[in-house]
Parts: structure tokens; sequence; C-alpha cells
């Protein structure tokens, strides 16, 4: 316990960088054991929406979405599951009911949701979202503008490519489940300068700050009950791999008999949502676990001796497939050993109706990121920050 | 805007008066470290330089926490950006004329999440999730000898 609450201080001590704020919500509730609604949804390894272009290593499930307070709903497949992110986003294009578009002083609420190799452009509209048993009443989404109806302002194309397409999404939308109840949280809801939030005007896009109920929320923590957190499931996969591989999202974290923690490691996250992971001896802070990257992406070629590929640099090539041992440091002691493998990419990509490749990885900027293949023979465990659990509140992680 | 703290200032002083003499240009990957002071002004940040045989760091943090850091060589030269933090910074302000090739480049993906570019001279990676997000850009052939790029960080 000691140790956990020094890795929580931050969040104390920093309630902006953690999120925090909590929305003028309710603060921790405790976990409802005695829910007993459906709570897991099934998902699967595919191909994703683009029907040129099949998604290697992501993790789909279809999502009902209504118009607030009706009957009037549409389900939508091939939506991505990504804990690195929060926030259900869906293409325009995709959208059939009516969602009315929340606005502040009277103009459209937009926004430029920042993904680490693209953005999201759209406005933010209430919808209630459904997900296995579970409803979400009124929880902001993001329409992401596939139809152009507002132009990209310029501060928002210059953080990277445009990700408002089937293509460059490879899905017809994101369904973020990650540690966090809004994408910006109270930071946007005080100031400016995270240029997520904008106003579109005639007289031209202006940044605006959000109320944290306006914003972009996690609609798991907008639950009834099983709203404090997320479980992902998938059976272990033999390399080379599989074509597809069906998973389970479960909701709540020790709320029902699905969703027990048992012998879990639990790790405690800093104010940035990361941990430790251990290589060699070696610590290396600004680790994480996300569902939404396709691979296990640690440290550089130097540090690994592994190469990158030549024709994909994003993905390492070994000569001969390397295993290795890791230790993630959590909260109450280091992890047992996580044994890993790395396949060269490009053989693994010869394999091509493979969909399910767990020994792919590619180098990062100096951490781990724990990939979908992570998930591959795992239960693990996002816990939402301010949520309680069996474990104490959120946010961690635990697998 | 101009409240510099110079931490290591023996080698980073030549840097330093022309920092505060230059402020026209746009800064970017591959332009003259002069032209740092531009970034420090749109981040509303305070630049803090250190120094070393090799290098010369120019750190700003902007309001949002987020902290870029613009790697000088003992020419002058920005041999490469880096940036951490919750929010991403201007990547087009910081890449420069680079920034085109980048988006160009990231266009043809396979990679999700976590994605290391090359185009010729130029590697650019990017890590990370909601409110983390790291990255860097650097020019392979302009990377002073006896620099290793993981210390551009």
């Amino acid at each position: 316990m000691k140790k956990l609450a020094i890795l929580l201080l931050p969040c104390v001590l920093f309630l902006v960088a953690c999120g925090g704020g909590g929305g003028g919500s309710s603060s921790s509730t405790t976990p409802t054991a005695s829910s007993s609604k459906a709570n897991t949804a099934p998902i699967s390894v595919s191909a994703g929406a683009d029907p040129n272009n099949a998604y290697t290593n992501g993790a789909f499930a279809s999502v009902t979405i209504c118009s607030p307070g009706t009957t009037n709903c549409q389900t939508i497949p091939n939506i991505l599951v990504d804990t690195g992110s929060i926030g259900l986003r869906l293409l325009a294009s995709t959208i059939t009911v009516p969602l009315t578009r929340e606005t502040v002083s009277s103009n459209t609420l937009l926004e430029c949701n920042q993904f680490v190799d693209s953005f999201t452009w759209g406005a933010v509209a209430p919808a209630d979202v459904k997900l296995a048993g579970e409803i979400a009443s009124s929880v902001p989404i993001q329409v992401i503008d596939d139809q152009n109806q507002f132009p990209v302002p310029t501060a928002c194309s210059n953080t990277g490519p445009n990700g408002d397409s089937v293509t460059a999404l490879g899905a017809n939308g994101i369904l973020g489940v990650g540690n966090w109840r809004q994408d910006c949280g109270g930071y946007c809801a005080a100031q400016t300068g995270a240029k997520l939030y904008y106003l579109c005007p005639s007289s031209g896009c202006v940044e605006t700050i959000v109320a944290v109920s306006q914003q972009v929320n996690n609609p798991v923590w907008m639950f009834s009950s099983d709203n404090n957190g997320v479980v992902l499931q998938f059976p272990s996969v033999a390399s080379p791999g599989a074509t597809t591989l069906a998973g389970t999202m479960t909701f709540g974290i020790g709320t029902q008999s699905d969703n027990a923690l048992g012998s879990a490691l639990v790790v405690g996250l800093d104010a940035f949502g990361d941990f430790q992971t251990r290589l060699n001896g070696q610590n290396y802070s600004g680790s994480y676990i996300d569902s939404g990257s396709n691979g296990i992406f640690f440290l550089d070629a130097n540090t690994t001796g592994i190469p990158v590929c030549t024709d994909a640099p994003s993905f390492y090539c070994p000569s001969a497939a390397q295993t290795m041992t890791a230790f993630i440091n959590g909260t109450f002691g280091a992890s047992t050993p996580i044994t890993f493998t790395i396949d060269n990419a490009d053989a693994l990509f010869a394999h091509q109706t493979f969909l399910v490749l767990p020994t792919l990885g590619g180098p990062n900027t100096g951490s781990f990121a724990w990939g979908l293949p992570f998930f591959y023979g795992r239960t693990v465990f996002t816990a939402i920050e301010g949520q309680n659990t069996p474990a104490g509140p959120g946010p961690y992680v635990a697998y | 805007m101009t409240n510099f703290k110079i931490v290591f200032p023996r080698a980073a002083a030549a840097i330093m008066v022309s920092l505060l003499l230059v402020s026209t240009a746009t800064a970017e990957l591959g332009a003259n470290s002069s032209t740092v002071v531009n970034d420090a002004v749109r981040l509303k940040a305070t630049p803090r330089v250190t120094a070393n045989s090799r290098f010369a760091v120019h750190e700003m943090t902007a309001a949002t926490g987020t902290v870029v850091r613009e790697y000088a060589s003992p020419s002058g030269v920005v041999f490469a950006v880096a940036w951490s933090g919750p929010y991403k910074p201007d990547l087009r302000q910081l890449m420069g004329r680079h920034f085109d090739t980048y988006i160009q480049q990231a266009q043809l993906r396979r990679a999700r999440g976590t994605r290391r570019i090359q185009a010729g001279n130029l590697v650019v990676e990017l890590s990370g999730h909601a409110r983390d997000f790291h990255g860097r850009a650097y020019l392979a052939d302009s990377v002073p000898a006896g620099v290793d790029v993981k210390e551009i960080q």
C-alpha cells in the first residue's frame, strides 16, 4: 500500500495533469457487486473496415448508438477497441441516427483529437452508447468530419496526418476505453493551450475551454454500474499467427463474478498514465499497455541489437526470432517474467491472410509500448481514474 | 518571453548571443539554432539551454506541460527536435520544411500506435497514448560525430 500511495500522489498534487477535477462529477463510487447486467461484449482481431487494407493486430467491436433517450438506434461494426485513448469517435458517414451537436456560445463544438499517428477532426455530440447490456446515456462522442463540413484549422493539421477516413483509420471509428474519464479533462476545462477543442465561427477557428461534462467522455465510466474499468481477454496464439481471433471485452472490475481481479498484478500509473518496464537490468519509464498499438514497440535497434526492416522501419526484422524476458514494475513489486518473442516482420507479413501476429514488434522512442500482442493469452484490466475497485481507485492497469 | 536562464553558459554563450539578436526566421529542423527563439515565443515558454562539447539543447516547457527540446550542433544547425508531454506541439513549426515529408510518408502505414518513418535523411519517431505523446525527428547525416540518437529525447 505504501508504494501505491507514492505512485498515486502525483495525481493528488496535480489534478489537472491527471485529468482529475473529476468533471464536477461524483467522487469514487463503491463498485456494486450485485450487478447482474450482461457486461461482456464479443471482440475480434479481424480485418477492420477498409476492404483494401486489412488491419494487423487490431481488436474490433460493434457499438450501438442511439439518439439520446430514444429507441432510434443503430449498430456500427468494426470499431477499434483502444485502451490508449478516451471516448467514442465515429466517422460521420457511418452515422444514420440523428445526433444534435453540442454548442458553446452558440457555436458548434469541434475537436481536434490527437492520436500518436494522426488526428481526428469533427463535432462533439451526445449519444446513448450501448455495449453488451450496458448503457451510457448522453455521452459526448466525436463525429469525425469525414465529409468535410468544417475545414480543419491549421493548428490541428500541424499536429500530424489527417485520420478522418476509413482508409486512414482502418476502422469505422475508435472506442477509447483507457484510464481517464475524459480525453482532456481538467486542463481543457480551465484553460486553452492543449489545442484540442475549437469553435469555428465565420471569422475563423479559435481554441476554446470546455467543461469536462461537454468533452468527449469515456462511455464506460458513465455506465450506471460496472463503470470502474474494462477487461480485455484473448486466448494465446502460436507464432507465426492466425487469420482471426475471438476475445471478450468485459465491463467492470470486481463488480460481477466474471470480472474479478484474482491474482492479477496491479500496476499503478504515473501522472502520464505510464509505468516502468525492466529489461536486462535497466528500467524504462514511460511504458504503457495499449490495445491500440499493433505490436510490441520497445527501445531501439542499437539497444536491442535487432535491426529495423529496411522497407518498414516501424518494425523489427531480426534474421532469426529473438526471445527476451522483461518485467513490469507493479504497485506491489515486479511482475513475474514476461517472455516475448520478436520475429522478422517481413516474414510475418508474408503470411498475407494472418491478421493476428503475436510476435510483431518494432522500435520506440525509449520505452515499452505493450500493444495488442501483449493481450494474447492474458486478461488485462484497465481501471479508470477516480473509480473505486477492489484494488483501490484507478487509474491502474492489471494483468 | 525573453527571460532566458542560461544554465550551462560557457559553450552556449555564442548561441545565446545569436538567439537574442536574431529572431526573424522560422525555427525548424535543419535551420540555424538562432531560430529557436521563435519557438519559445509560440510556446510561451522560457528556453533553458544546456550544452556540452558535442551539442547544445534548447529546452522549452509549454504551459500544458509539454516539453520541447531542440538539439543544435556546435556549428549551430538544429539536427534534431524532440517533444514529450500531454499534448503535441506544433510539429510543422518544429520540423519546418521536413513536416510535409513526414505527412506524406505517414500516409503509408501498417504500424499503428507507434511509428518510425525514414525518408532519405529524415527520421521521425512517434509514440505514446492519450495525454502522453513522445516523439523526435532528426536528420541522420547532420547528427554530430559521437552523438548517439538515444540522447535525443
